[in-house]
Parts: C-alpha cells; sequence; structure tokens
C-alpha cells in the first residue's frame, strides 16, 4: 500500500510541477496577476508530494518490503540503518528520485528567501524549475519507476552495492546532487532574466548567494566523492580523471567562472549577456553530467545502472532545456550588452582571463571525456584518454590561473596601474618566492622544481589574498573569498606535494618479515580469519614503526560480501596532516607469504582541507549583509 | 547578431555526437557468434533427469535463453518470451546460468516453463563458450546448428516482430525449399 | 586607431593568444596519451605499436595465472577467443581479476610478443564486461582457445 502512495504522490507531483510551470510562465507574459500568484504556493505543494513519495520508499527500505523491485535489488535483511536509509539513493532510481526532491527543495527555499525579488521575476524562475522538475518526475515516472512491484515478493534482496555500504559515499552524493541541482537556481534566473529583457545589479545580489550556495556543495561533493575515491576504492589515488568525476568536476569549474562573473556584472554592470550564459552553462553540465553517467554512453568504475533508452530520455531532456535556453539567449542576449569602458589592467579584465581559462580547462575536460565517443562514433577505434592527458593539459593551465588569482585581488576597478601597485607588488612576489622556495627547502624530501613552482604558487595566493583582504573593508564577502582562495592554495600545496613524494610499492612479506620506505618500517605480523554479519575477511596486522619509535598498528582487509559474493580491500590507513600511510593487503602467496601495498603520501589531507575552506568560503560570502539588507528594505516597502 | 547564435551551434554539434553516442549501445555488440555454429554442450537438467546434448536438437529450428533466478530482468522478459515460445511452437531451451537449482525451480514453480528443456550452468562454463555476458540473452539457431540471432537483455515485442518472426518465417522457407 | 578599439584588439589577442596555447596543448596531449585498444588477434596481427602504451583485453585463460614465488611478477594468458597474448605484470592484481574474468591491461608489447602491463583493470561487476572485450569477442567458442 505504502508503495502505491508513493507512486500517486509522484504523480501528483507531476502534475503540480506542470502547473507551476504553465500557469505562471504564461501569467508573467500575459500579466495577470492571479495566475503569477500561483506560483509560490503550486511550488510548495509539488514539494509536499515530494516528500511524500521519497518518504514512502525510505519506509519501504527501512521495513524490508521486498514487494518493490528497487528494495528487492538495493537492500537486505542484514544492513544496517543507516544503509537503508543512505541506500534509497544507492542506484539509479532513487538517486533520480532524490535529484527531484532536492530540486523541489530548492525551488522553496527561492520561494521563501524571495521577499525582495518582484512577483513576476518569481514567477518565471519558479516557473523554470517547475519545467526542469516536470522532466524529471517523468523521466522517474516512464523509465525509471521507482516503486515498481517484484510479485512475488522475493524472501531477501540482493542488498546494496559493497562499495556504497561506507558512510563517506552515504553522503556524497546528496552534497553531489545538492550542488548540481542547485545551479537550477542561477539558470533558471538566468532564463527569467532573458524572457523579462532586464538584468541589472539588483539581479545579480538575487543570483549571488544561491550560486554560492550551490558551488558550496558542489565543492564538499567533490571533496567527499575523493576522499572516498582514496579509502574505499583502496588504490591510493585520490582522483582518477574518470568520467563521473568529470563530469562534477566540470559544472564546478563553469560554476566558480560564474561566481566571478558575476561579481563583474554586480559591481560593474559589466559580462552580463557572459554571466546568463555562464549560468546556463553550469547548469546543462550538470545535466549532462547526470546524462554521461546514466546512459552508459561512457563507461567508468562507477557506474552501476545505466540504460540506453533512459540515455535517450535524458538528452531528449537536455536538448530541450539547453536548447531552448540557448536559443533564447541567441535573440535576447543583444539586451544584456554593456558599454561600461575599463582599461586593460584592471580587475575587469583579471576576471575576464580567470573566466577564460576556467572556461577553457572544463571545455579540455569535456573534450577528453567526450573524445572517445567521437572516435567511436566515427568508426576510427575503440581509444581511452586517460589521466596523463588531462595532467598534462590541467597543469600548464593552471599555472596562469593562479598568477591571475593572486593579481586580481590586488587590482581596482575600472583602471589600475602597475605604478601605484609597485612596492606592494614587488614585496608580494618576494613573499611569495621566498616562503614557497623556503618551505621546499625544509621538507625533509629531495627538492624537486615542480614542487617548489607548487609551493609558490600557493604562496602567491596566500599573500595576495591576506594583503588584499587587509587593506579592504572586511565583509563577509570579502572574508568569503579571503578563505576560499586561501582554500585554494592548501589545495594547491597538498596536490603538488601528493604527486611528487607519494611513495608506494607492491611488496611479499611473510609474516615477521618488515619493509622499509620513506623511513617507517611495516612490520607485517600475518594474517587471520575474521568473519562479519555481512562479510568473510583476511585480516592481515601490520605495525608500523619510525626510527624504532611504533607509529601505528593497521589491519587491512580483504572481504569478500556475503550476499554479492563480491570481494573488495578495505585498506589501513593511518592518517596526518602531513602524511597519509596506507596499508592494503593483496593476495596469499605461496610458502605463507602475502602480497602488500604500501603507501606514503606526504600532505594528502590538505587537497580536502581546502575544499573544506573553499565550501565555508562560499557559505560565507553568500551571508553577506548586503543581500539581506535588500531583503529587509523590500519587506518594509 | 550572429555571435550569439555561437553557443547554441556549439550545444547542437554536442547533441549529435551524443546521439551517435547513444546509438553506439555497449550492449549491442556485433556478435561475431552470428552465422556460425553453435557451440556443442551436454549438460544436466533442472527438471528431468539425464544429460542433454546440443546434437539432439539438429535438423529444428531452437531457442536458447539465458536466464537465472536472480535476474530482476528476467521476469520481466518472461511473458514475452512465453508468447513467442508457445505461439511459434519453437524448442526452446533454457541455459540456468550460475544460479542454485533449489531457486531456479522454485522461480520456474512461480512463473511458469516456458522451456521445453532447462539444462543448468552453475558455474557459467556453457556461458562462457556462448559468449554470454550478462542474462537474459537470447539465441535463435536454425536446423543446421548455426546461430542465426541474438538478442541481449529482456526480450521485447519490437525485438520480436521485428526480427525475430521475420527470421522464423525464414527458416520455414529454407526448410521448405 | 581609437583607444577603445585598441585596447579591445590587445583583448581579443590576449584572448586567441590564450586559446591557441590551450589548443596546443591539448593536441600535443592527445597525441601523447591516446590509448587505442586492441584485441589480442590484433596484436597477434601485429597491429599494435611497438613503443607506445595501449590497451588489450579479454578473458583470464584457465590455469595460465602464473606467480613467481620470489618477487611480485605475474604472468597469465588472455584471449578473445582467437588468438592468444601472455600479459606481465609485476603487482597485485586488482580484486576482481580471477581466470575466466574479462579484463584490460594497460602497457606495451615487449619484443618477445609478452605485453608488459602497467596496470590491470577488472570491474566490479559480476555481470559486466568491458564493452571493449565485450565486442572482441568471442569470435571462437572458448574450449578451442587452450
Amino acid at each position: 500500500m505504502i508503495p502505491e502512495i508513493g507512486h500517486f504522490a509522484l504523480i501528483l507531483a507531476l502534475v503540480v510541477a506542470v502547473v507551476q510551470t504553465a500557469v505562471p510562465l504564461l501569467g508573467s507574459a500575459l500579466g495577470n496577476p492571479r495566475w503569477i500568484g500561483l506560483a509560490k504556493p503550486a511550488t510548495r505543494l509539488q514539494l509536499l508530494f515530494m516528500v511524500i513519495a521519497y518518504a514512502c520508499l525510505t519506509y519501504a527500505f527501512i521495513t524490508h518490503d521486498f514487494s518493490v523491485k528497487y528494495v528487492a535489488s538495493n537492500s537486505h535483511t542484514t544492513m544496517p540503518l543507516l544503509y537503508r536509509v543512505s541506500g534509497v539513493w544507492g542506484a539509479h532510481e532513487g538517486s533520480l528520485l532524490l535529484w527531484a526532491l532536492i530540486l523541489s527543495l530548492w525551488a522553496v527555499s527561492v520561494s521563501v528567501f524571495s521577499r525582495s525579488i518582484p512577483a513576476v521575476m518569481l514567477a518565471r524562475v519558479l516557473g523554470v524549475m517547475g519545467f526542469v522538475a516536470v522532466g524529471f518526475l517523468l523521466f522517474l515516472l516512464v523509465t525509471s519507476n521507482p516503486f515498481e512491484r517484484l510479485l512475488p515478493a522475493p524472501a531477501d534482496g540482493r542488498s546494496l552495492n559493497p562499495l556504497l555500504q561506507d558512510p563517506g559515499l552515504a553522503i556524497h552524493p546528496p552534497m553531489l546532487y545538492m550542488g548540481y541541482v542547485g545551479f537550477s537556481v542561477a539558470f533558471a534566473f538566468a532564463v527569467a532574466a532573458m524572457l523579462g529583457g532586464k538584468l541589472d545589479a539588483a539581479w545579480t545580489r538575487w543570483v549571488r548567494p544561491w550560486t554560492n550556495i550551490a558551488w558550496m556543495f558542489l565543492t564538499l561533493g567533490i571533496a567527499l566523492g575523493s576522499w572516498w575515491a582514496y579509502y574505499e576504492l583502496g588504490w591510493g589515488g585520490w582522483w582518477f580523471w574518470d568520467p563521473v568525476e568529470n563530469a562534477s568536476l566540470m559544472p564546478w569549474l563553469v560554476g566558480t567562472a560564474l561566481i566571478h562573473s558575476l561579481a563583474v556584472s554586480e559591481k560593474r554592470g559589466a559580462f552580463k549577456a557572459w554571466t546568463v550564459l555562464l549560468a546556463v552553462f553550469a547548469f546543462s553540465l550538470s545535466l549532462l553530467g547526470t546524462f554521461l553517467v546514466r546512459s552508459g554512453v561512457l563507461t567508468s568504475v562507477h557506474a552501476f545502472a545505466s540504460d540506453p533508452g533512459r540515455g535517450l530520455f535524458i538528452l531528449l531532456f537536455l536538448v530541450t532545456v539547453v536548447g531552448l535556453s540557448l536559443t533564447l539567449y541567441a535573440f535576447r542576449a543583444k539586451q544584456f550588452t554593456s558599454n561600461v569602458s575599463f582599461q586593460l589592467f584592471s580587475r575587469e579584465t583579471g576576471l575576464l582571463l580567470n573566466n577564460v581559462i576556467l572556461v577553457v580547462m572544463a571545455a579540455t575536460i569535456l573534450l577528453g571525456t567526450l573524445y572517445p565517443l567521437v572516435m567511436d562514433a566515427l568508426g576510427i577505434g575503440k581509444i581511452s584518454v586517460g589521466p596523463p592527458y588531462f595532467n598534462s593539459v590541467i597543469v600548464p593551465l593552471g599555472i596562469p590561473l593562479v598568477m591571475v588569482m593572486g593579481l586580481g585581488v590586488l587590482l581596482r576597478w575600472k583602471r589600475d596601474s602597475i605604478s601605484r601597485l609597485g612596492t606592494d607588488l614587488i614585496l608580494l612576489v618576494i613573499v611569495a618566492l621566498g616562503v614557497g622556495l623556503l618551505f621546499s627547502l625544509l621538507l625533509r624530501y629531495d627538492w624537486e622544481v615542480m614542487a617548489a613552482v607548487g609551493l609558490v604558487m600557493a604562496m602567491w595566493i596566500a599573500a595576495t589574498t591576506v594583503f588584499s583582504a587587509w587593506r579592504q573593508k572586511r565583509t563577509a564577502s570579502v572574508w568569503g573569498a579571503a578563505l576560499a582562495h586561501t582554500g585554494m592554495a592548501i589545495t594547491i600545496i597538498g596536490i603538488s606535494l601528493t604527486s611528487l613524494y607519494s611513495s608506494e610499492k607492491d611488496v611479499r612479506l611473510s609474516a615477521g618479515q618488515q619493509y622499509q620506505m620513506a623511513g617507517y618500517a611495516f612490520q607485517f605480523q600475518g594474517v587471520k580469519k575474521v568473519s562479519e554479519t555481512a562479510f568473510d575477511a583476511y585480516q592481515g596486522t601490520v605495525d608500523i614503526t619510525r626510527d624504532g619509535q611504533p607509529v601505528s598498528h593497521m589491519e587491512p582487509q580483504k572481504r569478500v560480501y556475503k550476499v554479492q559474493t563480491m570481494p573488495m580491500t578495505e585498506a589501513g590507513i593511518d592518517a596526518g596532516l602531513f602524511r597519509d600511510l596506507f596499508v592494503a593487503l593483496g593476495e596469499p602467496l605461496e610458502g605463507g607469504a602475502w602480497s602488500l601495498r604500501l603507501y606514503h603520501k606526504p600532505f594528502i589531507r590538505w587537497i580536502w582541507l581546502g575544499g573544506i575552506f573553499m565550501a565555508v568560503g562560499g557559505l560565507l560570502a553568500a551571508t553577506d549583509r548586503r543581500y539581506r539588507l535588500k531583503l529587509r528594505r523590500a519587506g518594509n516597502a | 547578431m550572429l555571435k550569439y547564435f555561437v553557443p547554441l551551434g556549439g550545444f547542437l554539434l554536442l547533441v549529435a555526437l551524443l546521439a551517435a553516442g547513444l546509438k553506439l549501445d555497449p550492449r549491442e555488440v556485433p556478435s561475431p557468434f552470428i552465422g556460425r555454429q553453435a557451440p556443442a554442450f551436454e549438460a544436466n537438467q533442472l527438471e528431468a533427469a539425464g544429460m542433454l546434448a546440443s546434437t539432439s536438437l539438429k535438423g529444428d529450428v531452437w531457442l536458447l535463453n539465458v536466464w537465472a533466478s536472480w535476474c530482476g530482468e528476467c521476469q520481466r522478459e518472461h511473458a514475452v518470451l512465453t508468447e513467442l515460445i508457445k505461439g511459434q511452437n519453437l524448442k526452446a531451451v533454457g541455459l540456468n546460468y550460475k544460479d542454485v537449482s533449489a531457486d531456479a525451480k522454485r522461480w520456474i514453480a512461480q512463473f511458469g516453463n516456458p522451456f521445453t528443456q532447462i539444462i543448468t550452468d552453475p558455474q557459467g562454463k556453457i556461458g562462457l563458450e556462448w559468449g554470454v555476458y550478462g542474462t537474459p540473452e537470447t539465441f535463435i539457431i536454425d536446423q543446421q546448428g548455426i546461430i542465426r540471432y541474438k538478442h541481449i537483455g529482456p526480450m521485447n515485442q519490437k525485438a520480436v516482430t521485428e526480427k525475430i518472426l521475420p527470421l522464423l518465417a525464414e527458416l520455414r522457407k529454407e526448410a521448405g525449399q | 586607431m581609437t583607444p577603445v578599439r585598441k585596447k579591445r584588439l590587445l583583448l581579443i589577442l590576449a584572448l586567441v593568444a590564450g586559446v591557441g596555447v590551450a589548443a596546443t596543448l591539448v593536441l600535443q596531449a592527445f597525441n601523447q596519451n591516446m590509448m587505442f585498444y586492441y584485441a589480442p588477434k590484433e596484436v597477434k596481427a601485429g597491429n599494435a605499436p611497438a613503443n607506445h602504451d595501449f590497451r588489450v583485453g579479454g578473458l583470464v585463460v584457465k590455469g595460465t595465472v602464473k606467480r613467481d614465488p620470489n618477487n611480485l611478477d605475474v604472468h597469465f594468458d588472455i584471449t578473445d577467443m582467437t588468438e592468444t597474448v601472455t600479459v606481465k605484470y609485476t603487482g597485485i592484481l586488482p580484486d576482481l581479476f580471477r581466470e575466466g574474468q574479462g579484463i584490460i591491461a594497460r602497457g606495451r608489447l615487449l619484443p618477445s610478443g609478452v605485453i608488459e602491463a602497467a596496470e590491470v583493470l577488472a570491474k566490479h561487476d559480476e555481470n559486466y564486461m568491458p564493452p571493449e572485450v565485450a565486442a572482441s569477442l568471442p569470435q571462437k567458442p572458448a574450449s578451442e582457445a587452450k
């Protein structure tokens, strides 16, 4: 009964979404205030039905209702409550339902914090978001109904993919989706502005906090995903340039460009058409990401459910949403051209360069991700574009980006000159070079040019950030930007040092033997069998010492999950701010020996630490008073 | 102005590419098996006693369906498959792939048995020889023991009407000549 | 030229130069890092490059996985049911590496005809086979490809 209620709620949500799209959009075109006024209640009603639908699926998971096909395929009686709740988004149907629920949540949030926004504008924004919801709800109901029954019900389910039975991955998809879907708000505002033909500073102040918050979630989602891949996949890497990862990085890059372009549009009224285009692109890339992951067009380590029929639907949806908005752009963008002038040497130019580099980065990743598809479509052959491609393109693009990043925060709007910056600039360059080089020399590893370059870059960002924050009036926006830039510096340090100084070794050890690596002695004590509810495992014991002092005791496991009979490596990790030690159990060899994979990863935590800084910065900037002041004034009026 | 159409143009190119990509369904790999002699087997039967050898099927047009009780899609194709087999009065062999016999028997008891014979392949050895890479898959084998058609994924009405029925008609004509 | 025009021209030149550099980078990176996929029969036919990494995939032939007792070297054969090639790898094989399983190896061809793999991939799914492997499989029943 409960699943039928969920299914029915989903249908009602679709009906309401159609109303939420059609009536307010028509109303705003015809100037009918009653139709316009329908936007808010419709949005809220849609959320209500979405929550009911989502709650019904969660209920089916918690109560082990295996007559629901989706539950039977993704749950098991032995699964703990946490994974039964997170199992809802463990596969295709449920994760789409979560997508739609989050979309609805964003729309209601916009409707709640919208007192300063004119009713017509709001009606258009909610209408566009309703349109996106219609697409996703249709997709759910037509191709991926999560409430489909499986009768007669099996006695037990097939359980969740063991890879996903992990707290890190339990929260990774919601974060990522909050980010992806959050860009729908900026997108809806952009389309609304094109429909209305007006884009002013007030518009940018409405859009900026939403964009920041979406960006914050996406940043956290990406960082979590990278962290999960690091400890759960057992390969010791933190980024694989996998299509699924690329699918989240592209909207992030364009979203970052959007945040900066919005700043120019707000402060100087320039780049308006470009800002609109970026808002459309950021969300389109989120949709494209969904398409790539769900359609099976590209295969990747993450792919769990892919289906060409579903792919066709998403493609049609993509064509409708993006095609319509770009057509609108083609006809309306001319109205947004601005005659604001600025000198070549100014903050505007800095931000323009930043935008160009970020978009080029996203484009090269898109190219690398789709290139195998092009080759295959043209019948040239099956190829793959490996991580070396992405590394050799992104690194050279990253260096000028960082230089512009530091210079940009120093420059003034409209016009600036070298002579004004003069001594400050020289001082900052010296500080960055000095501290960066000193840092690289103080490391207990061999000196490497690229490590020094990375550290100087990071110090350049840090120095210019601190300097400009010190010189400016410190509003929440300035603090947020400073934190986010500092986060970038931290991440750069992490990436440079981890990439250059990691040691990795596959070794063969018998019980009692030890192996020396990077100053640490890894003592292998042997392997025993252990058994848990969900899996059986071989558990190795490794004691790590340094100069005779105990550092860590690890128990890496090689598990075989009972329900899926799927083997999995559970690495032993000793985390630290300056280095991680990582031991994965390989396979049994002759004579009682085992193969083990040992890693020493300096500064790897800094990569994710920087991500947290960036996310907090994004959130802080969104709380700036000027966004709220505007609200209160309009509320009183 | 023309430059504002550039993003739209770029996007349309991308769509064309993605549409082409969708056609390259990774599941519809051209099976090099088609037109070749079907791999021979001699296997235990699920319900009947004794072995079933593929040689005993020579001279007939027959169907081989790879299924398992753990496979959700196999339930979905069950109705279409049953109708095809009964409607065409086909000889049909079910290959019970990587399954536990008790589960498989329960499944057959629950949903009905569309097959004339069911053979078991608990380790997937026969499946490997037939190039099976998942369940369900369906093969049509002609009187000479040559594989004429292979369907990957759940059987659907479209494949039946557009591919299989014309093929069966053609095979009957060949036999008639 | 007016100052505004001059400024514009400079900006556009800078952008063109930037995009040009990026395009060059991309092309070069593609040239160096594009890896083609070959089936064992194509490797045997001499189509695989001798001095460039490529990927090869197939089923691991039963009974061919041999570990060196003294180190982590491992040899195994993979087949597309037509031809069989030997792969040499040093290190730990992925969790799902099993005989009879479809795998993809990335590496280069040694003069002896053995492929020295830098990486061996097996996918995390019972019913999954990398599409390239599926596409090159199988030409003949496995029984002939001992």
